[in-house]
């Protein structure tokens, strides 16, 4: 948490698993899924504060993406209630809840690659009256709308280096550039909860960074992120909570502080987290690599 | 071998009747599969439907001939809400294995002996085209201008049939370019993402499988006339493969290709079976290789391996972009 914040609206929370939030916009009880004889999920409760960046963090297979699949209606749970924004989503399906404002993005990106970058960005804007079948051969409807969302897009895009492959299918975008297009256009969709699975994951470096400041700034418009990460010092840097899952269930909660030093975390970790250390040549490589990379701005490593 | 009347035959084909059901009903295709990535392997049930709708309505029902052409736009739709509403929230591949077996069940049970009364069984519906031949004015038996030449009917039905196929590629053309366009194509590259961007991928789908059997219902009409008659067995599955033929040779998702692709399509095979004919009465093919009726089936064959080498040297079709088809293969 930044230390020049002002009182952070979770001062005072205990840091135990499943703990009420003063003002939750999310809140899931008795969430369970299971894959055969795998209990992918079984979450008692998680609550998630309103205006905030909250992390959800936990070793490989942890069920972290099965928890968001759940939550946006991808996948059906076994059991277990969903409440957004005070109003019971139980059982949704996950265009309602992006209508809704709950707009997730994939761990595996799902860029469209046959559409073009700005055609991407287009299709997130909700309300389009060019969607209607009828309304679709006149264009005298929805022509002004086109072009303010196309506006926003492009606005969009500058912010998250895009602009200059406005054009291109996005099917020729690096591993990254994909990860940044599926952040921007959920963006497009106005979210109020904006779920976003390990967007850094494959993301070159120097990126690593603005988006990082692209998620700071999304709070700062009020908007509610909740995000994947493994990476222990981006979660430190940026998230205000964080929610540790393992082996489907919530086993700590409470400010990044605090969850670095959890005995239970760090065991859950040490326990299965299996990213080998890198070695002294490794890491002088990667920094050559970013070095370059800064040098030509808009490049970015598949 | 007489190559002018080859070259003859070929482009009245190319511009003639079953060029014209081709390049609607594969219109309706390449709403289905071209733009909004259904599987549908049953396509020319959606013509039948169209086919039967009018001349039941007509034969069946005694209704209004004008009315019946909206009864067999109707029965394609209905046909569609039946094949989609079960299947649509499914993985593709349903879609393809339901569009199959439907298609030649609804085949297989017009012609049943039971529901003659209804549907002529297997000798089909006659005598229901009359009405509308009221209006047709090229009433000599044959016409020849230039390379062309049909009958008066078949005429009739061309002069009707390629504006419509104009009008409907252009409304075609105004909706991909839509809003509602950029669903359905995004709906074909990733449906989940769709979905998680708030929009309803079911009922696009939906929409979409309506939109493209209505057209191909529109076909079966243009068929069902220009024939005078609606014949069962013309509508067995191997036509729904022609009609993918023809949109893969024009290019798939792109849209002037379902008329590029069926013209050519027609042309081909008759030139094909043409040069066959000739080969066959000069002896330079022996009796003993093939005879008459067999070079009918060694065209398709011919057809096939075009396609097989189209397929290895521009998998794109004639229209397609190669740049897009590569982009798939990641
Ligand atoms: N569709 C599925 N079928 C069977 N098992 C699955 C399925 N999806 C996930 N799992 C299993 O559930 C567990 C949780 O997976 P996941 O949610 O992807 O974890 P995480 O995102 O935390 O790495 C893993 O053991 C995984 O193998
Ligand atoms: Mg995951």
């Amino acid at each position: 948490m930044p230390v020049d914040a002002a009182p952070s609206p979770l001062a005072g929370v205990p840091y135990e698993p499943g703990v009420d939030k003063p003002d939750p916009i999310l809140i899931v009880e008795g969430m369970r899924k299971a894959f055969g004889g795998l209990m992918a999920v079984d979450v008692h409760k998680v609550s998630i504060q309103r205006g905030l960046i909250t992390a959800l963090i936990g070793p490989n297979g942890a069920g972290k993406t099965t928890f968001f699949n759940l939550l946006t209606g991808f996948d059906q749970p076994d059991s277990g209630s969903t409440i957004f924004d005070g109003q019971d989503v139980s059982g949704f399906s996950p265009f309602r809840l992006a209508k809704m404002g709950m707009v997730r993005t994939f761990q595996l990106t799902k860029s469209l690659t046959r559409l073009n970058v700005i055609e991407n960005m287009k299709l997130g804007a909700k309300g389009q009256v060019g969607e209607g079948f009828l309304q679709a051969f006149l264009p005298f409807f929805w022509k002004g709308q086109e072009r303010e969302i196309e506006a926003r897009a492009e606005d969009l895009l500058a912010r998250f280096r895009l602009a200059h492959m406005r054009d291109e299918y996005a099917g020729t975008l690096s591993g990254g550039q994909r990860k940044l297009l599926e952040m921007a256009r959920a963006l497009m969709v106005e979210p109020d909860l904006v779920m976003l699975d390990e967007p850094m994951a494959g993301v070159n470096p120097a990126l690593t960074q603005s988006l990082l400041e692209h998620v700071k700034s999304l709070r700062s418009q009020g908007i509610t992120i909740v995000f994947v990460e493994h990476d222990m010092d981006v979660v430190r840097d940026i998230s205000d909570w964080v929610v540790v899952m393992s082996e489907g269930r919530v086993i700590a909660e409470g400010p990044p502080e605090v969850i670095g030093q959890d005995p239970d975390v760090i065991d859950a970790y040490l326990g299965a987290h299996h990213d080998a250390p890198l070695t002294v040549a490794q890491e002088e490589q990667q920094l050559a690599q970013i070095e370059v990379q800064l040098d030509e701005p808009g490049t970015d490593a598949p | 071998m007489n190559w002018n009347s080859i070259f003859q035959q070929a482009i009245s084909q190319a511009f003639g009747l079953n060029a014209v059901v081709f390049a609607m009903a594969t219109i309706g295709l390449n709403v289905h599969f071209g733009y909004t990535g259904l599987l549908n392997f049953g396509h020319i049930g959606f013509v039948a439907m169209g086919g039967y709708g009018v001349g039941m309505a007509i034969t069946t029902f005694g209704l209004n001939p004008y009315l019946g052409l909206l009864v067999g736009i109707i029965y394609a739709l209905l046909f569609a809400l039946i094949l989609g509403v079960p299947t649509l929230r499914l993985r593709g591949d349903y879609l393809a294995i339901v569009t199959i077996a439907a298609s030649e069940v609804f085949r297989i049970v017009v012609r049943s002996t039971t529901l003659a009364p209804l549907t002529g069984g297997n000798t089909g519906i006659t005598a229901f085209a009359a009405p509308f031949y009221e209006l047709n004015p090229f009433t000599e038996r044959l016409y020849s201008f230039g390379p062309f030449f049909y009958t008066g009917p078949n005429l009739f039905m061309i002069t009707i049939g390629w504006p419509l196929v104009i009008l409907v590629t252009l409304g075609i053309w105004q909706l991909m370019r839509s809003p509602w366009g950029r669903v359905v194509k995004a709906i074909r590259e990733d449906e989940d993402a769709a979905r998680a961007l708030g929009k309803n991928a079911y009922w696009y789908k939906l929409q979409s499988l309506m939109l493209g059997g209505a057209i191909g219902g529109l076909a079966g009409i243009l068929l069902a006339i220009g024939n005078s008659t609606v014949q069962p067995d013309y509508f067995v599955p191997v036509q729904t493969f022609f009609l993918w033929a023809a949109l893969i040779l024009g290019g798939v998702g792109r849209i002037w290709s379902p008329i590029v692709g069926s013209m050519l399509f027609w042309a081909l095979l008759t030139i094909t079976d043409g040069v066959m004919r000739g080969l066959q009465s000069t002896g330079a093919i022996p009796s003993w290789l093939m005879d008459g009726p067999q070079v009918g089936q060694v065209r398709f064959m011919l057809v096939g391996l075009g396609l097989a080498l189209l397929m290895v040297y521009r998998p794109q079709g004639i229209f397609g972009s190669r740049q897009e088809m590569m982009l798939d293969a990641r």
